[in-house]
């Protein structure tokens, strides 16, 4: 029975629930429904609930754990004799998986029979063989201990879909028995349901929190396994950036940050004087109509994909540079041999945060109060001097929170660089080169064929973490600057 | 009351500063200031509008090149005895037919076309038969199984063109670019130019780019964009589905009945940091959690539209806050007055009102996760052909698909420069769904929106 049958089989008990709880209660106050508690279809929604939500809640639960289970128990049959040499325990598991798939595979084409998959003393070449007649693929010969671990892997499988399957149907009728013998016309419906579903919405809030944790566990783990077969101290002080998948990589971090906030510079030296000079022209000299037009028509490089930006880069920006600055280009000056360069990125990086910078910006240069630029004007300050001594000065705290929010942008954007910045990770001040930076290395090494084994994979994470962590502390100290500069005019 | 400055009167006062209408140097030095300072002002708007042109211009007419498609339509004889051989018509024989079966008929067919013309070349057929497709086999074989009954009769036929061909007629191949070229030759070209003047080569609209599927890197001029749209599609209605109303009991919670504790404020902290989480971050935590972990299959819109939900969701929640804190608490004061629960009152009266803000800030989301590349790149969603269309509602969601925006990247990482044009025509299709999105949006906002 497939997921979507148990499913749909929920949805109905839960239907048929709420129409025998409805008429049980109407029964109970003798059709009368103003001798009820609560409004009839309350008693209704009570038994769907208690039949819907601890049953869908339990099902859920049941699936993040089986796998956990399933995968402790198979990976301890393993006999340490079967990992070979340059492999590891989770290497062996994902082969054991695989051939379990396979034997799953074969059997839904027919090649293999259900007793056939279960025998224990099955000829190995001759399941080989079905295997690969189902058109299953096998990276390694199946080995004994092997089969015999993809075996229990399916039959423990099998065997805790079927009990989920019972419990998660047993729980889901005992709700609506429970709440069904409970539907009397005393009995508070309407405070039981509102009780329910206001639990329902403190979960859907608590989304958020989970997929922070979420975020920081899945990367702590893989992080702490790179850090075993890696040294920390490479990582954060190394020098070089050379991974190489048969093993001995130097895979240090600082090359690649060092690309990243070169990258990042070069797009906040464009995107903030036009971000800033566009807010405060919006702002104070523009008049309604311009404002209008301007403002929205500014916003939609706001609301064009990253990816539009990244082939902009790819395919005008960088050979336009090239022909300025390039062998043979227009200035003659030979320095830039490639259209993936530092600059390509940067410059378009920073076209991309000039709505960025300059919304953020005309939102605190509104909030200045109006008393001040006044009395600038009145002492005989031209609107330019009451701008650059009395408003920017004021707006100072939270257009450094808006740069620093760029900044962040800037630090976590990924397609321009994957597609503009190049790939190689050196220390170079040199604009006009290829440098690479965290997030083109996390794309790079997540890409493809993963094994979450090696330290070159590992890697990603223990980028993925530090970007998140720079990203975070950036956030949360410009939005602190930002809202205490806010607070001050309030 | 008299005006001084209009009756100067030089003799009784020392009037070291002369008139007020003559402007001192100091004075002058302001004005120019104040002038250039509004220039920056201009020129700065001038510079993100020019860069929004530039931007706009280039994809239009890099793009829509993608939209239009050379074709060489040639007579085909589909002889009895090469395509079914028993004559009986039966559909599993002619489908033993390989697609070499097809191409001397499409050599022949292109040899009579050219002497029938009466054009001069030098060139054998084999290297004629090059000014064609690689798909024109498969195409013609296709189209043979589609319509069985033509075996036997001579039919007119559209051929797609060589991406190189198709590259001459618009104008992106020359005679001198191709020098280095060894897929094409200027006699070929010669060859070309005499067709089209015959008009049996001409340039037409071409569906299968925004219908059809990708090809593989021979044949840029076969591919479209179809398959990975329903991949977006797919992925699109995940969102839909978890993120709305996860977003809404989400908004609603905090804004009408959390309480002022720690744990609001820790899931409030949440969501605005999520909001500005690199999108990357969310695509590693994607490949960690639904597919190492829950071993989803990968490459799968499931997987894809579980991570922009995530993403989506802080943009939902933070748009549904703000409409439900747009609707005044008299509307709730007045439900709690006739005897509604405040459970009631939300639900009833102050959901109803937010609808149309929430429905604009849904389809803002959606749009921003419709245009997200960066973590499709981490769950595998590239770097394969996506060539079948799913066959089915459950396929959509779970068998391996492109998406919109990860097909233009593929795309952009291929060598033939013809896929560069698709890529543009493919971000052409992306706009328009983003701009459609966001114009239904701004109507939506401006035909609900009331002022209370």
């Amino acid at each position: 029975m497939a997921l979507s049958w148990l499913l749909l089989i929920l949805l109905a008990l839960a239907v048929i629930g709420y129409f025998a709880g409805r008429t049980r209660a109407l029964a109970s106050a003798e059709g009368d429904a103003r001798a009820l508690h609560s409004l009839p279809s309350y008693y209704g929604y009570n038994v769907a609930l208690t039949a819907l939500v601890p049953a869908l809640g339990l099902l859920i639960l049941w699936l993040l754990a089986q796998p956990l289970i399933v995968d402790k128990t198979v990976s301890g049959m393993i006999p340490d004799t079967a990992i070979t040499e340059g492999s590891d325990r989770g290497l062996v598991m994902s082969e054991v998986r695989r051939v379990a798939y396979g034997l799953d595979g074969a059997i839904a084409a027919g090649t293999l029979s259900d007793a056939q998959a279960r025998n224990a003393s099955a000829d190995i070449e001759g399941l080989t063989q079905s295997l690969k007649d189902a058109g299953q693929v096998l990276t390694q010969d199946i080995s004994k201990p092997i089969l015999m671990a993809a075996q229990k892997y399916r039959s423990m499988t099998a065997a805790g879909s079927t009990a989920m399957q019972v419990v998660v149907l047993l729980a889901a009728l005992l709700g609506a028995a429970f709440a069904y013998v409970r539907t009397h016309k005393e009995f508070r419906a309407r405070n039981v349901v509102e009780q329910g579903v206001l639990a329902l919405l403190l979960l859907a809030a608590s989304i958020a929190i989970l997929t922070t944790v979420g975020i920081v566990l899945s990367m702590l783990f893989e992080t702490m396994n790179f850090f075993q077969l890696h040294s920390w101290k490479d990582f954060f002080f190394g020098s070089t950036w050379a991974p190489n998948f048969r093993g001995g990589s130097e895979l240090s971090i600082l090359p690649l940050l060092w690309g990243t906030l070169y990258i990042s510079l070069i797009a906040l030296l464009v995107a903030v004087p036009i971000g800033l000079f566009a807010a405060i022209y919006l702002s104070e000299y523009a008049t309604g109509v311009t404002r209008s037009i301007a403002k929205p028509l500014l916003e939609i490089l706001a609301g064009i994909p990253t990816i539009v930006y990244g082939l902009f880069a790819l395919l005008t920006v960088g050979p336009a540079l090239v022909s300025l600055f390039g062998d043979g280009g227009a200035l003659g000056l030979g320095w830039m041999a490639s259209s993936n360069a530092v600059l390509t990125a940067g410059l378009v990086m920073g076209i991309m945060l000039i709505p960025f910078v300059s919304s953020l910006s005309d939102d605190i240069i509104n909030a200045v109060p109006q008393s001040m630029r006044d009395g600038s004007l009145g002492l005989g300050a031209t609107k330019s001097e009451t701008v650059r001594q009395v408003v920017l000065p004021a707006a100072l705290p939270g257009i450094v929170g808006a740069i620093l929010l760029a900044a962040s942008r800037a630090i976590g954007e990924t397609m321009i660089v994957v597609m503009a910045a190049g790939a190689i990770a050196k220390f170079s001040g040199n604009p006009f080169e290829a440098m690479t930076t965290i997030t083109t290395r996390i794309v790079s090494q997540l890409t493809g064929d993963t094994d979450f084994a090696s330290p070159e994979t590992l890697v990603a994470f223990a980028l993925g973490l530090t970007l998140f962590i720079i990203t975070l502390g950036l956030n949360i100290f410009a939005l602190y600057i930002v809202r205490k500069y806010r607070e001050q005019y309030e | 009351m008299t005006d001084i400055s209009q009756t100067p009167d030089t003799s009784s006062t020392a009037k070291p500063k002369g008139s007020l209408f003559d402007k001192d140097a100091r004075t002058k030095r302001r004005n120019a200031a104040e002038g250039r300072f509004k220039l920056y002002g201009i020129a700065a708007i001038g510079i993100g509008l020019l860069m929004l042109v530039v931007l706009v211009t280039k994809i239009v007419t890099a793009g829509t090149g993608a939209f239009q498609q050379s074709f060489l339509e040639l007579s085909v004889e589909l002889k009895e005895d090469k395509l079914d051989k028993k004559g009986n018509r039966n559909i599993e024989d002619i489908k033993k037919v390989s697609t070499f079966g097809y191409a001397p008929l499409i050599s022949t067919a292109l040899e009579t076309e050219v002497q029938n013309l009466g054009i001069q070349t030098d060139l054998k057929p084999k290297e004629m038969g090059k000014i064609l497709s690689k798909a024109a086999q498969a195409d013609l074989r296709n189209y043979v199984i589609a319509n069985p009954d033509e075996i036997g009769n001579t039919v007119s036929f559209r051929f797609l063109v060589n991406s190189r061909v198709d590259g001459y007629m618009k104008g992106r191949v020359t005679r001198e670019s191709i020098a280095n070229d060894k897929s094409i030759s200027v006699a070929q070209l010669d060859l070309v130019d005499q067709l089209r003047d015959a008009g049996v080569l001409y340039k037409a609209f071409n569906p299968d780019f925004i219908f059809g599927s990708d090809a593989s890197d021979q044949r840029p001029e076969a591919a479209g964009i179809g398959v990975s749209m329903l991949g977006s599609l797919f992925m699109m209605l995940v969102v839909l589905v978890l993120a709305l109303p996860i977003g809404v009991a989400a908004s609603i919670y905090l804004e009408e009945f959390a309480p002022q504790n720690r744990l609001t404020d820790i899931i409030e902290v949440n969501i605005s940091n999520l909001a500005a989480v690199p999108s990357i971050v969310f695509g590693i935590l994607g490949l960690a959690v639904f597919i190492n972990y829950m071993h989803l299959p990968t490459s799968a819109p499931l997987v894809g539209g579980l991570v922009l939900t995530l993403m989506t969701l802080p943009t939902i929640i933070i748009s549904t806050r703000a409409s439900l804190k747009a609707v005044p608490p008299s509307i709730r004061d007045a439900a709690l007055g006739v005897g509604a629960s405040k459970m009631q009152s939300v639900f009833h009266h102050v959901l109803p009102l937010a609808a149309p803000g929430i429905l604009t800030g849904t389809i803002i989301g959606l749009a921003q996760a419709l245009g997200e590349t960066a973590p499709l790149l981490l769950i595998g969603m590239v770097g394969f052909i996506a060539s079948n269309p799913p066959d089915g509602i459950v396929a959509g969601f779970l068998s391996p698909n492109s998406a919109m925006p990860a097909q233009i990247y593929e795309w952009s990482k291929r060598a033939d420069p013809a896929f560069y044009e698709r890529a543009w025509g493919g971000i052409i299709i992306l706009l328009i769904f983003l701009v459609t999105m966001n114009t239904i949006a701004v109507i939506l906002r401006r035909r609900f929106e009331r002022r209370w």
